[in-house]
């Protein structure tokens, strides 16, 4: 392996002196062609090193889709090539000119299989193949391979590609990779010195394989001392990283039960009706996106990435609607029996989740993520995951709307005058029936909402909301009950707080010691965090 | 008060009808073999189990197809446990004693197992349990059509420590007892085979757990060692989606550090956008994706029952061969007495889906064939590796001090947990 990389970057050298001489395409054709005998992965691994023998950069783009199973060989003729598309008539196109080549029918094709140890072997020949490439990203990316897999023999080769670099960016990220390689070479003490402090200025968690495996086995006691102190700063910068990264995850975690105990905050917290279908809400929301994702799906393929947005509305009123069924049919003649609300909510619960079920049926639903939900970016050594990051967005989003309905609409004012002295409210002219209803269904449809983000990061199944349930009360009542900030505050405290628990006690017992916490606080503040003062606590 | 009368006799009447109405019913279940059927159509493990009873009435109808067993046809009884532990134990009695089945296909976790054992044993009557658990168990009554833990931890293990020169390990898993049991038996054979106390990082989270940032962050972080490392997942199916969303959101890809799984399969994948998880793996003993006659036939009267996107996958399997098994044992005994049929089960043979011959083994577990498949942007796995042989199932595990002694032999020693060192058999467990 080793030996045939030092050989593609001999050849690429020769390549590079002789000038732009391509290696004969007929025989790089021949070659490729041999993937369609290549049954057994034995077989496919000696294409591949076949052709990184030949050491042609034209090759890359045929490996890449061989690394993504998207290399197929035609039963037919035994063509080779690659594909694009999953439909019925998948179209085909020549593994080296990237040409379309005609369409074919997906039982026509067998795949040429691939497992993890040929994908490494893959990279490793790209990023020989492409040292010289035209895109700087390209390149780029050849040098973070040869960086994550060290191998000395590449060490001249990379010598002869930093001397021709003119990117500064990518020429710093080919001599980290020379710098890793040094490291594993049996070069002399000054040169992996010099490694050492190019590996300790670029930093971050990469770096630490290297440099452990060298403080741990290195021959010379500088050399070894030199790595620990590298070591030891970077991992300095990291631990601080780290207390970062908590505060961010609690963070995180903290809007999702924000999101979670919002609608409940306003049903519980407002009206004090104690809901144990809340959760059921929020599953109702995440079906409405399955269903919206689905009919988009199938109708306009096109609109997939702002799936999202039409599911808010939708899911506001389907959640909402039902909630206001709920609040007629059965709620309303329990007002003031909470043993009573508390069994009927649950059973509707119950009820809920098995029409669901039948419906749906009992796995989960396949919610996708919209492209600009994916994936994630960095921040210093902080990797910032982007759904995460829109969730807290959202979340706090919700909150402001929510808070701007209650304290500058007219039916906040009513719904705030209801909560307050129902029969001072009615002698007014307001009628109050109908505006517990309207909460009601207003703490519904937000709850709704709440299920669009979570159908983005947890299972849609029938038993989605159960998950959210003790949390969300957990929430309200630490909070403070009737008090919308309380339930920012108190969702943000008990997710930072559980984050900063779960790497000492471990996800159970830091599940644990927040409940036994939020016991004891409630033992010493009743009315949790925030709460309501004056004559409204009374009535 | 006239109108009282009225209606009573009217019941009577019509209680009379319905009364002569059930008689020729009556007879005809006389000329049925019952079979009971013991998984959770409701609850959390709804998703998992109603797959199983729609497999079992496809097999039951099928073999009818073909004139039933000993002349008789099977008629499948079906009860909902709820996934309720103490309710599998009533509705295991109501099945045997009210319904008097004489097998009963079921359960699913093991504590489920565990909760309707002592019912099997006191009434006598036969269970099929078909999903991989954590060995450490042999009861007469049950046999364990899944894998044990040396049909798929351990070989799974070797294979990253062969094929992907794996030296570090994470042992990630819900907590309860499949995982902490698989766990601790990984953990004596990782030792065993010279694995440092450092290297190995065991996580246990809670079901159904959802916010995996930390775990994974530092899993990422015990990766940057300087040696490939690996996580063995005996994760819980709901808890799966979640922790694979977030690797693939924190940049983890296969090849850097594989995932491979006990419990996902490909039920599991289909509610999931597989596109980031390719190359990570899964151990089973049976995969949709294996290519042979019989399992086409398998897969096509699946679909053909239920509809075109349906996946099969491994513990169906083992109910296919469960059920089989059953089959032949009782044409052999002539007979569906359990006592008759216990003795006549070990030594049975029936094709498994993959291409070989199952045995049923005198400790009631089987053999089965051991597959590792990469995780493909389809939902559906490749297998990259399949042991050679099939493996013998063991029901007390070699790695662990107390259980290395023990072996269940309930042909000649009649015994589920017969000591060797001691020579005695410990009782029923």
């Amino acid at each position: 392996m080793r030996l045939i990389l030092a050989l593609t970057g001999l050849l690429a050298l020769l390549l590079a002196v002789t000038g732009p001489v391509r290696a004969d395409e007929a025989e790089l054709r021949a070659v490729i062609a041999k993937f369609a005998e290549a049954k057994k992965f034995k077989q496919t691994e000696a294409v591949i090193d076949e052709i990184a023998a030949v050491g042609d950069p034209a090759a890359a783009p045929a490996l890449d889709a061989l690394s993504e199973g998207l290399l197929m060989v035609r039963e037919s003729d035994g063509g080779v090539f690659v594909i694009r598309g999953q439909d019925e008539a998948v179209e085909l196109f020549d593994p080296l000119t990237m040409e379309p080549a005609g369409t074919a029918a997906e039982n026509e094709l067998r795949k040429v299989k691939v497992k993890n140890s040929l994908r490494r072997l893959i990279a490793d020949v790209v990023s020989g193949l492409t040292l010289r490439a035209k895109d700087p990203a390209v390149r780029r990316q050849a040098a973070e391979t040869m960086f994550s897999r060290p191998d000395p023999d590449i060490i001249e080769t990379l010598d002869g590609v930093i001397a021709e670099e003119t990117d500064a960016g990518v020429k710093a990220a080919f001599e980290q990779a020379r710098a890793a390689a040094v490291l594993e070479s049996d070069l002399p003490e000054s040169d992996k010195l010099e490694a050492i402090a190019i590996l300790r200025e670029r930093g971050g968690r990469d770096v630490l394989p290297v440099l452990t495996a060298v403080s741990r086995s290195a021959e010379s006691e500088t050399v070894a001392a030199a790595a620990t102190t590298a070591v030891a700063a970077v991992e300095k910068s990291l631990s601080f990283w780290a207390a970062g990264q908590n505060i961010w995850y609690g963070i995180s975690l903290g809007s999702v039960l924000l999101l979670a105990a919002i609608g409940l905050a306003i049903t519980f917290g407002v009206m004090g009706v104690i809901n144990m279908a809340h959760g059921e809400m929020v599953m109702l929301g995440a079906y409405t996106t399955f269903v919206v994702q689905e009919f988009i799906r199938n109708s306009a393929p096109g609109m997939f990435d702002y799936s999202l947005a039409i599911a808010l509305p939708l899911a506001f009123l389907v959640s909402g609607a039902v909630g206001l069924v709920m609040e007629r049919g059965i709620i309303r003649f329990l007002y003031g029996r909470p043993l009573e609300t508390l069994l009927a909510t649950w059973g509707v619960s119950l009820v809920l989740q098995q029409a669901v079920r039948s419906i749906f049926g009992p796995t989960n639903r396949e919610v996708g993520n919209p492209s600009w939900m994916s994936g994630s970016f960095e921040v210093g050594e902080l990797l910032i995951t982007t759904n995460r990051l829109w969730i807290v967005v959202f979340s706090l989003v919700v909150f402001a709307i929510l808070l701007l309905v209650l304290k500058r609409t007219r039916f906040g004012l009513q719904m705030r005058a209801v909560t307050q002295n129902r029969p001072m409210a009615s002698s007014m002219g307001i009628a109050t029936p109908w505006v517990d209803a309207f909460t009601f269904a207003l703490g519904s449809g937000i709850a709704g909402i709440a299920g669009v983000a979570l159908s983005q990061i947890d299972n849609v199944s029938p038993n989605l909301g159960q998950g959210y349930i003790i949390d969300s009360f957990m929430v309200v009542v630490f909070g403070g009950v009737g008090n919308l900030w309380g339930t920012l505050v108190g969702a943000m405290t008990l997710g930072v707080a559980n984050k900063f628990l779960e790497p000492y006690a471990g996800a159970v017992l830091a599940k644990i010691f927040i409940l036994v916490l939020i016991i004891l606080f409630i033992q010493k503040r009743p009315r949790g965090l925030f709460a309501l003062k004056g004559r409204s606590v009374e009535t | 008060m006239k109108s009282i009368r009225k209606t009573l006799t009217g019941i009577a009447a019509s209680a009379a009808i319905a009364a002569t109405a059930l008689i020729p019913g009556a007879q005809a279940q006389e000329d049925t073999i019952k079979v009971g059927i013991l998984h959770s159509l409701s609850g959390t493990m709804a998703i998992s189990e109603t797959t199983l009873k729609d497999v079992m009435e496809m097999l039951i109808d099928e073999q009818n197809k073909k004139g039933g067993v000993l002349g008789k046809k099977l008629e499948a009884v079906v009860v909902d446990p709820a996934s309720d532990w103490p309710l599998f134990a009533e509705k295991a009695r109501e099945l045997i004693t009210g319904d008097g089945v004489d097998v009963v296909f079921g359960c699913w976790t093991s504590v489920s197992r565990k909760s309707v054992l002592p019912v099997f044993e006191e009434l006598n009557s036969i269970l099929f349990y078909p999903v991989q658990y954590e060995g450490e168990e042999s009861q007469r009554n049950v046999f364990y059509t899944g894998a044990a833990p040396n049909q798929q931890a351990i070989p799974a293990v070797d294979y990253l420590m062969e094929e992907e020169e794996v030296e570090r390990w994470v042992l990630a898993g819900t907590d309860y007892v499949y995982p902490r049991t698989t766990n601790k038996i990984l953990e004596a054979y990782l030792k065993d085979k010279g694995v440092a106390e450092e290297d190995i990082m065991i996580n246990y989270t809670p079901f159904g757990h959802s916010d995996w940032q930390t775990i994974v962050a530092d899993i990422k972080a015990f990766g940057s060692a300087g040696k490939k490392t690996a996580v063995v997942s005996t994760i819980n199916g709901d808890a799966n989606v979640p922790f694979y969303k977030e690797l693939g959101n924190q940049g983890i890809e296969a090849s850097d550090i594989p995932v491979v799984a006990f419990s996902v399969g490909e039920e599991e994948l289909a509610g999931l956008d597989t596109g980031p998880l390719v190359g990570h793996l899964a151990a089973w003993n049976y995969f949709q994706s294996v290519e042979n006659e019989a399992n086409a036939e398998f897969i096509a009267s699946w679909k053909a029952r239920m509809s075109e996107d349906r996946v099969t996958n491994d513990p169906m399997e083992a109910h296919y061969i469960g059920f089989n098994m059953w089959v032949k044992a009782v044409e052999k005994a002539g007979t569906t007495d359990a006592d008759a049929v216990i003795d006549a089960l070990p030594g049975i043979e029936t094709p498994n889906l993959t291409g070989g011959i199952s045995t049923m083994l005198p400790n009631h577990h089987i053999t089965k064939p051991v597959l590792i498949g990469e995780i493909q942007d389809d939902g559906q796995f490749e297998v990259v590796s399949e042991t050679d042989d099939l493996v013998p199932g063991d029901a007390w595990s070699d790695f662990l001090p107390e259980s290395k002694p023990l072996k269940s032999d309930w042909v000649d020693l009649k015994c589920g947990n017969y000591n060797t060192e001691t020579e005695a058999c410990l009782g029923s467990s």
